[in-house]
């Protein structure tokens, strides 16, 4: 400072200045280097991250259908072409489902081998929906007609290049036979690629070329319905008291650290306390999403109520007063001028801590809710596997195909997160235009 | 109000001219745990007459008005001694709900704070909560009457389904004024309601303030001693929470007895 030159004119153009400020600048820099170079780090992860779950799911959004001239002979249905639902079921649909496949493919094999080679093109599924079509519409009974049934994952992989069909035999699960057939049938034309609505139409299945996520999408939706029936009444009452009512002592300082602790606590452990009250002391049923939502209901509560209490601290302590002075009680204060202007607040956290609900995984597994649930639930106490957990035991999956539903239900799984994040931003955004 | 009070043209003239006691305040204490903010202070507040509260920052100006509609009482700590009556009522008194004074007391704040809701709900809002009206009719009538009275209907009578805030600062706070005078209250308290304002608006509500006298008391905390010979009946100083001196406001400013008074009005001028 002292031996600054008198003249500033002569300190601006002096070289101690110009030093002083080359190397600011450098320092500006080299600061936004980095920070351009770890948001470029966080981009490329982002997209590489992105880039392979789609590229992993990309045979799982489309389902192989071998198409097959079926004939319903009149005569293999009790009650003919009048047969009703628990007749159709009798039918015997694998052998017609296996005779038209014979029958493209020059005649039935004589060897029992070459037979079940054969019959395992088809999917195990595909006479179940053959069934199903029929039971839908009985005025194909007494004729032949053409139904594109799923091929097996097996075949799925073959033809979607998948796995490679030119590698020798002994390095895949198909055999040279196969492969054979299926080219016969792609000539023919009897070989399609269709958008797989299986994934999203069906449940779970040991036959991953059928199998769905739906019956996970319904769990998840009935456990986040008890979620947030427990937690945003239970979560805004506690904000409210804790924030407008609570006298500041000790006590209340105690149970905001408490809070605050809690919303840190691993989630597996919030699963543990689960278990041990919910299904042990309480008797309620495993699996159910009852039990679920509870759960998911104490790990969410804790930020439910840091959220509410941000918004409810957010409102201006001037419009309170306004209302005081208006000759509004305490209570009127809060349900007339607190709450209402708080509630985008809120709810933006709500759906936050619900979309963190959503993708929760470990606590569901101490309470039982892994096992393989072949129909959705249809009440809160049935059990039920929800999205994150059939992801998690498709993962674990031998079958090669599972990898890509993997795949697959990360990208729907990932799309509602998206959703409710995008709804969270919107009702953000509507509040910062208040005052 | 059922006097036949004839109002008086000038501000000093009213006040010599006999007045009513709207509110009596009698060795009045305020303190915030330790801290003694208001010591002994004793005024009364006549009926239909502007008085004002001047004073260093600091010096329970603020502290005093909100003893009058019972607003201390949400601040913790705090604890008030003394006496104060409304017409005659003690407002302390055990047997009476702060809530109720905040109807007869109101109050309009320094800076403009409307609810982020419409204007039309804005007024209604203490009309609704007291269920003094029946029906939509009845409420439009007493929306464009506190409208009108606080001179904003002309310019807002077009817009009554737009947000409060979104009106000008000036607009805002006589909004604030109507949604006050919405309850009909009997006395108006006003914290430097034009300190946020730009000096046009600041006439305005000046001029408001004089012909709201005419049907309220008005108790009035202003740093300007130009708004207070402009606006204000009477007087008060107040000076490290005691009342310095009170009086007519012509007397108060051209003859000052207290030196604490004489020592403000001559740094205020000088």
């Amino acid at each position: 400072m002292t031996d600054r030159p008198e003249n500033f004119t002569e300190w601006y153009t002096s070289e101690r200045f110009n030093v002083g400020v080359r190397r600011r600048r450098t320092r500006e820099g080299v600061l936004r280097g980095l920070g351009m170079v770890s948001i470029l780090l966080a981009v490329t992860m982002l997209v590489t991250l992105f880039g392979s779950i789609f590229y992993q799911a990309r045979t799982a959004f489309v389902q192989t259908q071998i198409g097959l001239e079926v004939a319903l002979p009149a005569a293999e249905f009790d009650g003919g072409t009048q047969a009703g639902a628990d007749a159709i079921k009798d039918v015997n649909f694998r052998g017609l489902v296996a005779d038209a496949l014979y029958a493209s493919l020059g005649g039935r094999p004589d060897s029992r081998g070459a037979r079940r080679e054969m019959l395992a093109l088809i999917s195990a599924d595909a006479s179940f929906q053959l069934m199903e079509r029929v039971i839908e519409e009985p005025s194909l009974i007494g004729q032949q007609s053409r139904f594109w049934l799923p091929a097996s994952d097996d075949m799925h992989n073959i033809v979607q290049g998948v796995v490679d069909r030119d590698v020798t035999e002994d390095d895949r699960r198909t055999s040279d036979a196969q492969i054979n057939w299926i080219e016969r049938l792609e000539d023919q034309g009897m070989v399609r690629s269709a958008f797989a609505w299986d994934l999203l139409l069906r449940n779970d299945s040991r036959d991953p070329e059928v199998a769905g996520i739906f019956a996970g999408v319904v769990g998840s939706a009935l456990m986040l319905t008890v979620t947030l029936v427990v937690s945003l009444p239970l979560g805004v009452a506690a904000a409210v008291y804790l924030e407008e009512f609570a006298p500041k002592n000790w006590f209340t300082r105690l149970i905001d650290v408490n809070i605050r602790n809690l919303a840190a606590v691993p989630s597996i452990v919030f699963g543990l306390l689960a278990l041990a009250v919910f299904i042990r002391v309480f008797g309620m049923p495993r699996s159910s999403p009852l039990v679920g939502g509870l759960a998911l209901s104490l790990l969410t509560l804790p930020t439910m109520i840091i959220a509410a209490r941000a918004a409810i601290a957010a409102v201006p302590p001037s419009l309170r007063t306004a209302a005081m002075e208006l000759g509004a009680s305490k209570m009127q204060t809060v349900s007339k001028v607190v709450l209402p202007n708080a509630l985008p607040g809120i709810l933006t956290g709500t759906i936050i801590s619900m979309a963190e609900a959503l993708g929760e995984t470990a606590p569901l597994l101490m309470i039982g809710m892994v096992a393989f649930v072949a129909d959705a639930p249809s009440s809160f106490l049935d059990p039920a596997a929800p999205l994150p957990v059939q992801i998690y035991t498709w993962s674990t999956s031998p079958e090669r195909a599972f990898a890509a539903k993997t795949a697959a239900a990360i990208i729907v799984l990932l799309l509602f997160l998206f959703l409710m994040n995008a709804a969270a931003i919107y009702l953000r955004d509507r509040v910062q235009k208040k005052w | 109000m059922e006097t036949t009070l004839e109002k008086p043209e000038t501000a000093p003239d009213r006040a010599a001219a006999g007045h009513e006691t709207k509110m009596e305040c009698s060795e009045v204490n305020v303190f915030y745990g330790d801290f003694h903010a208001i010591r002994d202070a004793t005024l009364n507040v006549h009926a239909r007459e502007v008085l004002a509260l001047m004073g260093p920052s600091g010096c329970g100006k603020t502290t005093f008005l909100r003893c009058l509609n019972r607003m201390n009482d949400a601040i913790e700590n705090s604890r008030v001694t003394g006496r104060i009556l409304l017409d005659g009522q003690d407002i302390y008194a055990p047997a009476i709900d702060p809530v109720h004074i905040r109807t007869r007391v109101g109050m309009v704040a320094q800076a403009p704070n409307p609810f982020p809701k419409s204007v039309y709900d804005n007024i209604a809002f203490g009309p609704r909560l007291h269920g003094f009206v029946k029906g939509r009719a009845e409420m439009d009538q007493l929306v464009e009457h506190s409208l009108r009275r606080a001179g904003l209907w002309d310019e807002v009578k077009d817009k009554l389904d737009e947000r409060g805030t979104d009106l000008s600062g000036g607009q805002q706070q006589r909004l604030c004024i109507a949604r006050a005078i919405a309850n009909d209250p009997e006395v108006l308290l006003m914290d430097e309601p034009v300190s946020s304002l730009d000096p046009n608006a600041a006439a305005i509500i000046e001029d408001l303030i004089t012909e709201l006298s005419e049907d309220y008391s008005i108790v009035l905390i202003t740093h300007s001693m130009e708004q207070t010979r402009r606006v204000a009946d009477r007087t008060a100083f107040f000076y490290l929470g005691e009342i310095a001196e009170i009086g007519i406001t012509q007397d108060v400013f051209d003859n000052p007895r207290d030196p604490r008074t004489v020592d403000f009005i001559r740094g205020a001028f000088g």
